[in-house]
Parts: structure tokens; sequence; C-alpha cells
């Protein structure tokens, strides 16, 4: 378990060839001037180890379009894109394991049958069709639900959220919902495989002959041994749910990092995109190690040496 | 043979008598089928060529389909606001879709079949540095990666969208193979072929490979659905293929300006392509995974 974890430290930053890529067009891409001025009239491999060693001070370089420091740009995004994904994130979690939970219950029940199509239905839907989908039935036809933007929003410090305000709330739900689809379908599926197998087994049985509450043997007992599985895919697929944050913020016109990324690639604005990438990988690796502690703490066999 | 004997085999085999005697298989590869006709006759099928300036009007942009009030015969699904056809955008879109989906599966399939076979029989610093990249990869997502590459490229056309799903995409198949290839590599049988006297060459390609290949074939077909959606994904984001090829992902999200003004046929119709195309290759791949899965068939 620690070895792994070593293992992915390493390659993580030892070698970054997107980055490198990134690097190398970007110094095709300028004119001379523009070249010396950023500095990127020098060779290949020195612009790299001066890259690295000011992404490393948390320097990451100037937005060529806006001038401003392109991880600060980045970071103002920030809290739009991380409310979103939370509220995607918490969504698929509670809806997917419970249901999951529910159609295990009673595999053959037509509620199971309506559940298990529709989880087909989420993984076979693109996620922007889902989220054109939801705009048409909730904005334009029935007018409930705002269909862009990120509505009123509050500053808490240094902090701008939006899931203070009702204004902001309305604003979240269809984004949120777009979002957390496919995982939900994923998490549902998962659950419900993981919970079939547990439920068969000798020490449910033994369970609900000691007579136990049904909410006892199902979650304690069963739900707790599915849950590694489940929570494993949930933080292995997390970089699906960024790329999936780019879609939803560009079907919403969210102000978050992924629709920054988008304006960034049409312009051309290499350092934000850069930045990006950097932000992504360590996001992703956070998440890892988060999983990584989870286990422990769901299974307490599983020891860190 | 004779051609009676040949089909008479044929019947007889248990995949197409299985695959006969299961409707929602026959039901998505007829649907599969009937999308690849469409897609390559889409020339002669299609009322007009889309993307050929001369046969455009202006004039007619935004028409709703032929059976409301507005509508003309000429363009039987409605008009976008350049005055292209929706229907011959559609077929002309789903040559691309198809294309790139059948491309990109076939490329990886073969480059991580290469890759995770030299990975899992030699070992070693080789085997250890193409899983180092495969974990890479496979961290940041398939989506993710292909957007990034994207990103990156100076211009973007059919093979670059083509090349960067598949810098991201061979993962899945080089460790499914691997991991086959570490199960078989101590079997008697390449033991055997091994003592007399078959190179590395032969072992690979005619002992293990043919052993390691049912489940590559599933890992294809549902591959070739998530392919399909990332291509109309990536076009609807704006750095798949550019504005002047044909694309469902493209025309889609052209048509979602004009949801608010209630012209849903731009949306609704190429939506409802790409969902029947990857419902009906995910009926396909549903049975082929019960099919070639010998666990399961024992349970049943």
């Amino acid at each position: 378990m620690a070895v792994s974890f070593i293992c992915f430290l390493i390659f993580r930053f030892t070698g970054d060839p997107v980055l490198m890529l990134a690097g190398k067009y970007a110094t095709q891409q300028e004119r001379e001037q523009v070249r010396i001025a950023y500095g990127l009239d020098r060779p290949f491999y020195v612009q790299y180890a001066s890259f690295l060693g000011n992404a490393l001070q948390g320097n990451f370089g100037k937005s060529y379009i806006s001038q401003t420091d392109a991880l600060d740009t980045i970071l103002e995004r920030f809290p739009a894109t991380f409310e979103l994904a939370l509220s995607a994130i918490l969504i698929s979690f509670v809806i997917g394991v419970s249901l999951g939970v529910v159609v295990s219950l009673r595999p053959g029940g037509w509620l199971s049958r309506v559940i298990m199509a529709g989880s087909l239905g989420g993984i076979s839907v693109p996620t922007f069709l889902m989220g054109i989908l939801w705009v048409m039935i909730f904005a334009v036809w029935l007018e409930w639900l705002p269909p862009f933007g990120r509505g009123e929003t509050v500053q808490v410090g240094r902090w701008r959220t939006g899931l203070l305000t009702l204004d902001g709330i309305t604003h979240i739900i269809m984004p949120a919902l777009t979002l957390c689809g496919y995982q939900l379908a994923v998490l549902l599926r998962l659950t419900r495989a993981g919970m079939r197998e547990v439920l068969g087994e000798e020490f449910i049985k033994t369970a609900w002959a000691k007579g136990l509450s049904p909410f006892k043997v199902i979650v304690k007992h069963a739900l707790r041994n599915v849950l590694i599985p489940v929570i494993t895919i949930a933080g292995l697929s997390f970089g699906e749910l960024i790329a999936f944050s780019i879609v939803t913020e560009s079907i919403f016109q969210w102000p978050g990092m992924g629709s920054l990324l988008l304006v960034s690639i049409f312009e051309n604005d290499h350092p934000v995109i850069v930045t990006y990438i950097m932000l992504a990988a360590v996001i992703i690796l956070g998440i890892n190690i988060l999983v990584d502690l989870a286990y422990g703490w769901l299974n307490p066999r599983i020891q860190y040496d | 043979m004779t051609r009676g004997v040949m089909s008479k085999r044929l019947l007889n085999n248990a995949y197409v008598y299985s695959f006969l005697r299961d409707p929602s298989a026959l039901a998505g590869a007829c649907l599969m089928a009937f999308f690849a006709v469409c897609a390559l006759t889409a020339p002669w099928l299609a009322p007009m060529d889309p993307y050929d300036l001369m046969t455009i009007d202006l004039g007619n942009f935004l028409l709703p389909p032929a059976w409301m009030e507005g509508g003309s015969l000429a363009f039987p699904l409605g008009t976008d606001d350049q005055g292209r056809g929706i229907l011959s955008t559609i077929l002309f879109g789903l040559q691309t879709s198809l294309m790139v989906g059948f491309t990109v599966v076939l490329v990886c399939s073969v480059a991580g079949i290469v890759l995770g076979m030299a990975g899992g029989y030699y070992g070693g610093l080789l085997d250890a540095v193409i899983m180092r990249c495969a974990d890479t990869v496979f961290s940041f997502s398939t989506t993710l990666l292909a957007i990034l590459l994207l990103g990156v490229f100076e211009s973007r056309n059919i093979w670059t969208v083509i090349f960067a799903i598949c810098i991201a995409g061979w993962v899945k198949y080089a460790r499914t193979i691997r991991g086959s290839v570490l199960e078989v590599r101590e079997a008697a049988y390449v033991t055997a072929a091994r003592a007399s006297g078959a190179g590395d060459f032969r072992i690979l390609f005619r002992h293990i490979l043919p052993n390691a290949l049912p489940p590559i074939f599933v890992l294809m077909a549902v591959d070739l659905a998530v392919v399909i959606m990332l291509e109309s994904t990536l076009s609807f984001l704006g750095v798949g293929v550019p504005i002047t090829e044909p694309s469902l992902g493209m025309m889609i999200s052209i048509g979602k300006n004009y949801i608010y003004a209630g012209m849903w046929w731009l949306v609704a119709f190429p939506g409802l392509t790409l969902i029947l195309l990857v419902v009906a290759i995910n009926l396909f791949s549903d049975w082929l995974r019960d099919e070639m899965n010998p666990k399961l068939a024992r349970q049943n």
C-alpha cells in the first residue's frame, strides 16, 4: 500500500509529459518579441527547468491575455468549481448509494427495474446532452430554474460563495444535477453489485439471526463492506469529474475553472492552460491520498506502515 | 465446401445461435448497421451537401421540421442558423462519429495489445516504464486528457482529435492484455511451446494472444460507444473537429443557443441520433460481454 503510494508520488513529479508539451507548443506560438519578453526564446529545457523552479514556489507566470498572475486567475475561479463539484459528489453519493441499496434489497421489483433502466440512460446519455435536456425542461419549458450563471454570491473571507443565498442555490441545482448524472449511475451499479454479493454472506445471516434491526444489518454490516470498492471508484473517477465539470460549466456559463480553461484554449493562453493542468494533477493526487486514508477508516484491518 | 455447408456451420456456431435468440442484441446490431449504412451512403442519401457552399441558401435559415407550420419538404427535419438541412448534417455528422469511433478503437486496441504484451511478457524496466505511463494517463482520465491535449494543439482537425483520444485511450487495452499475459506466462502450454523451440514472437502471437482476445473484443465494443460520446463532447466544447466539418456535437452546440427561442429541433434530432447510436452499441456490447465471460455463463 505504502509502496504503491510512493510510486505514485514519484512518477507524478518526475515526468509530466503534458507539461512539456504545453511548453513546447508555446515557443512556436508567439511572435519573436513576445517570445523574448516571456523568456520563450531560451532553449526548451531551460524554460522547463525555470518553469518547474517557479512552479514549486507557486509562481506559474502571467496570463498572456489578462496580464495577471495565472495561478491567481485560476484560484479566483476555484470556489465556483469547488461548490459545483462538491454538490455533485454529495448528490451522486447519497442518491447513488441509497438507490443502489434499495435496488439490491428487491432485485425483481418494478421500482428496481425503473431505477436500473434510468441508470442505463445515465450511462448512455452524454453529459452535455443531459445538461441541455435539463435546461429545456426546467428553464425553457417549466421556467422554474434559471438557465445559466451563478446567481447572487456572498463574499466570506477570501471565498465567494453562492450557497448562502436562495438565488445562488436555485442556480446550482441544474449544473449539479448535470455533473452528478454519470457518477450517480456508476455508483448505483457498483453499490448494487456489491450489496447483492455481501447480502448472501454468512455474517449477514448471523446478523439477521441475532435479531438486529434491518437498519443495523443493512447499513452497519452490509453497506460498510461495500463502500470500499465504491469509494475507490469514486476517487479514481475524480479526473472524469473534473473533465465533466468543464463540460457542465460551458453549458451553464458557470464562472468556474473549466470555462476559464476553454476561453484560454481558444485564446492560446498557455500559462493559464499549464497552470490548470498542474492544478488538476495536484487535485487528483490529493483525492487519491484521501481515498487511501478513507480505507483505513472503513476497514481497520488495512494498516499503513 | 459448398455454400449450404457453410451456412449450416454458421448457424450451428454457439455465438451466432445465442445472438439470433437475443432480441436486444439483434435490435442493437440492426440499429448499428442502419446507422453505418446511413453514414456510408450519406453523399447519395442526403437531400443536400451541408458543407458545399454552393447549395446552401442563407435565406432558408432556422426553418422548422417539414410537418410544422413554415416547414419545407426540402428540409424534412428543418434547418440550422446557416440554412443547412438538419437531416443532411446529421447523416454527414454520423460519418465523422463512426469514422473517429472505429479508427480510435482499432488504433488503441492494437497499440494497447502490443504495449501490454511487451510489458507483461518481458517485465522488468520496460514493464515499469509502460505501466507508469499508463497509470499517469489513467489517473487523468480519458476525457480530461483528451481535452487538455487538444487544448495545447495548434490546429485541430479530425486527425488531431483521433490522435488525442488514442493517446488518452490505449491504457485500458494495455492493462487488460497485460493481466492476461501475466496469468498465462508460466502456464504449461507456454512452457511447452518454448520447449519445442518457439520464439518469443511466435509464443506471444500464436499461443498467448488468442487466449487473451475475448475480453479485448468486449472492451472494443464498450469503448466504441465511449469514444463516440467523447468525440461529440469534444466537438461540443469546440476543441474537436473544426467548424467546417460536420459533427453531431457541433450541431448540438450551435443548437443550444436557439433553445431559448423555442427552436428545439436544432438540438433534439442530432441529440436523439447520438443517444440511439450509443444505446445500440451498448445493447450489442452487453450481449457480447455476457457471451464472452465464462464466469457469468456458469452462474446462469
